[in-house]
Parts: C-alpha cells; structure tokens; sequence
C-alpha cells in the first residue's frame, strides 16, 4: 500500500480520536465542577455520594466502564444495541471517568485558597457564588493549571482504549493496517501522531500559564 | 441618622468554641466620628469580638445592631440573627481591614477597588473609579492603579486594603490588629493613614498592640481580658493611670516589652 494511502486512513482514524478528545473535555470540565462541588459539600449525603463516584470511576478500569456503559441499556432496559450505541457509549465513559478526576483537581485547587480570600469577599458583601466565580475559580484555575495539562495529555493517549470496544479512531486503524502489511510501520506513524497531538496540548497549556504569571501569591 | 444615635451597638455578647467560653458578656457602642481601640492579651477574646461584629462568625448569646438595623436579637439568651437581606445590609455599613491585607492578588490595584462597589453596590463604574483614585492618592499610593498587590510591600498592601474598604462608603470601618504583619519602618505609613482618616472623623474601631498609636488615635480604649470589658476609658485615663489591677499588669508587660 502507498505511503501516502496509509497516511489518509491513519488520519480519517486521527479525526475521531480528536473528536473523542475534544467531546470528553467539553463534557468532563463542566461536570467535574459539579461533581467536586458535591463532594465538598456540607450535605453529607451527596458528598459521600461524589466520593463514592469518584472512587469508583477512579479504582475501576476505564475500559470496564465503557463496555458496562456499553452493556448496560441491554442488560437493564432491554434496549438494542446498535452500532452507533458504540461511539456514544465511548464518550459517555471517558466523560464520566475523566470528570472524576478533574473533580479532585478542582478539589485541591479550591481548597487550596486561603480561608482570608472567602473573609475579604464575605465583608465586602459578595454572595457566594460571586465570590467563587469572581475572586476563587480564577485563583483556582491558576494553581491547577500544571496537573491539569497532566491529567489532558493523559486522555490524549487513553483515546485509544476506545479501540477495544471497536470504535474506528487512530490506534484500531493503525493496529488494522499493521496486521494488512504486515509492517509496524503504521504503529510508528501512529505514535507520532499521538506525540504531536500532546506537543500542541503542551504549547496550549504553557501559553495559558504564561498568560496567569502576571500575579503570584 | 441622629447623631447621638451609635453606629454599632453590641450588647451583652457572649461566644464559646465548645468549652471555651470566648466573650463572656460584651457590650459597646461605637458613636459616629469616634475611635475606638480595643487593646488586650491575646487569647483574650479581642478578635473574636472583631469577627463576630463584622459578621465572620456568630455568637451565641446578645444583641446586635449597625444603627437602625437590627442584625441580630437576643432571645431568652439566644442570639436570633436577621435574615440574609438583613446581614447583606449590614455587610454594607462597614468595612473591615484584615490583619494579612487579603486583597486579591488577581486583581489590579484598582479593581481590588473598584469591583465590590460595582458588582455588590451596583454603583456607576465611572463613579466608582474616580473615587477609587481618589482614595489610592489619599493613600499615598497615586501610579499604582495597574499593579497587582504581589509588586507592593506589606505596608502598600495594608493601605490598598484600607482604600478598599473605604471605597464601599462604610458607616464604620474596623480594623483587626492592621499592622501585626508589618515592619516597624512599615507599620508608620500605615498608621499614618489611619490618623489621617480619625482627623477626618471617620468611625473606627481598631484592634492593635500599638499602645502608643492607640493613645494617639483613640478617643476611647476598651481593656479586654479573658473575655470581658475589665476597664474603658479615655486614652489618656487608661494607659496613663489605669485603675484595674489587670489593666496595670498588661500595660506593664508591654512597656517591659
């Protein structure tokens, strides 16, 4: 097969692996809040319930929890399964397992303001949910910014445990064409592919925290 | 408001973290244009007090009012607080100035400032910022608008919180040990601020160790100790001829030093 035949596939496979990526994030950031705001919260009830989530999504597989999120409209619905349920059930689980651990970044982060900062906003009248959207996320966001490019570079490559459940993205292609060829060739492009992939993620993030180096505190 | 009528009015406050039985009957009123310095042994129950009229904590027993606004009530020896409205308003009658500054160190100067006033007051930005420069040249600290609290020193730092404060139009401001955090080259240009603002008459009460400043500055002091008034008076009466046998002994701990 021609070189440059190969490079197309590989890179058909690239664009549902971005896809993957970008869908998680748009999903797990968001709810990574919500979920680390439960399980700070004062209701014992739902942070015991977050913590119980976290440590689930967290001590269990990813894989395990894309084929049980797979499985599970069969087993407890009795729904059908069709091809389509593949993809989507692929980005329901990175969703879920990635917002429990951007949750417990957010938690550190947060937790991390001093106790003065929410005194200061207090006095000064701001309700609650100004002071976390005007005077602690920003602060937060900044603190987290270096384990949260860890924790991003690392689902760029955990893209490819959709692989196993069969969803079409670089490193099924890859394996594919390896197998066809006979060549590990197409595991190599794959490879650089994946290292370019996080050498963008990288310049990104160290852009975003140059960007919050006009203050420290 | 009637000038006889006190800007804040603690009465008969008590406060205990479990056992420790904190403020053991507190009661003060602060009048408009006065100054009051509250001086004490720590542990004796100074900040406490601080804290639970600006609000950051709750106590347990008394009464509490910032002029007609009745904050919280005592009933059957049950403090009973107003509702969230009701602290709201009273967060906006004064204005606290922190021992450790804790401005925002991502905001400006400037929009340490400005911002409560806007976003909490929801008072005209053009407004507020000239007023906000205003305050920052009162200061002493007119070009540092744009910079963020980590480029000034602690004393730069202490004034921008005051400024801060002032700029929310408090009825009184307090102050909790402001200048504990300070070099004594530092803590000058801030108390230096804080004389300027009692020769303009604004309301403060002031939590220090400085019993010189307090002297100075205050119209009244307040002895605290082991969580009661022991002895108040005019800054001359108290620190030069205190007449309780505990006031003598912390006044003569500190001249030793």
């Amino acid at each position: 097969m021609e070189f440059g035949v190969m490079m197309a596939m590989l890179g058909r496979g690239f664009v549902i692996t971005v896809e993957l990526f970008f869908l998680t994030l748009l999903g797990s950031l968001p709810l990574g809040v919500v979920i680390a705001l439960g399980r700070m919260s004062k209701f014992k009830p739902l942070q015991l319930l977050m913590q119980f989530y976290i440590s689930i999504m967290r001590g269990t597989p990813l894989m395990l929890q894309m084929f049980a999120i797979y499985f599970a409209p069969y087993y407890v619905f009795g729904i059908n399964l069709t091809p389509d349920s593949k993809w989507t059930a692929t980005v329901i689980a990175f969703i879920l397992n990635y917002a429990a651990y951007f949750a417990e970044i957010y938690r550190s982060g947060i937790q991390s303001i001093p106790r003065g900062q929410y005194e200061a906003a207090d006095v000064l009248g701001y309700s609650s949910s100004q002071t976390f959207m005007r005077i602690v996320l920003p602060q937060v966001i900044k603190r987290i910014l270096p384990a949260m490019a860890n924790e991003i570079i690392t689902l760029v490559k955990d893209t490819s445990l959709a692989f196993a459940i069969g969803v079409a993205e670089m490193f099924s292609t890859a394996k594919a064409l390896a197998a066809r060829e006979g060549s590990m060739i197409p595991f190599l492009l794959a490879g650089a592919f994946y290292w370019l992939f996080n050498m963008v993620v990288e310049v990104i993030m160290d852009r975003v925290e140059k960007r919050l180096d006009y203050y420290h505190d | 408001m009637s000038d006889n009528k006190p800007l804040v009015k603690l009465e008969n406050v008590h406060k205990s973290y479990g056992d420790n039985h904190v403020l053991r009957g507190i009661s003060l009123a602060v009048n408009p244009g006065e100054v009051v310095a509250i001086i004490g042994a720590s542990g004796g129950g100074k900040s406490t007090l601080l804290r639970c009229t600006t609000l950051l904590e709750r106590f347990d027993a008394g009464s509490l009012a910032y002029g007609d606004l009745q904050v919280a009530t005592d009933k059957d020896g049950t403090a009973v607080y107003g509702d969230k409205n009701v602290l709201h308003e009273a967060k906006l009658r004064f204005g606290l100035v922190f021992q450790n500054y804790n401005l925002f160190p991502h905001y400006t100067v400037i929009k340490n400032l400005i911002d409560a006033p806007i976003v909490v007051q929801k008072r005209d930005k053009d407004d507020v910022e000239a007023q906000a420069r205003q305050l920052l040249e009162r200061m002493g600290l007119a070009g540092n608008e744009n910079k963020v609290p980590c480029e000034l020193s602690g004393g730069q730092q202490q004034r921008v919180s005051i400024a801060r404060a002032l700029c929310m139009n408090p009825d009184v401001l307090f102050f909790d040990e402001p200048t504990s955090a300070l070099d004594p080259e530092l803590t000058q240009e801030v108390l230096k601020v804080i004389r300027d603002l009692a020769s303009q008459h604004m309301t403060m009460v002031i939590v220090t160790h400085e019993m010189a400043f307090a002297r100075d500055v205050a119209d009244r002091i307040i002895f605290i100790d082991q969580g009661v008034i022991v002895e108040e008076g005019s800054a001359e009466q108290l620190i030069n001829n205190p007449q309780h046998k505990r006031t003598r002994a912390f006044l003569s701990r500190y001249e030793q030093g």
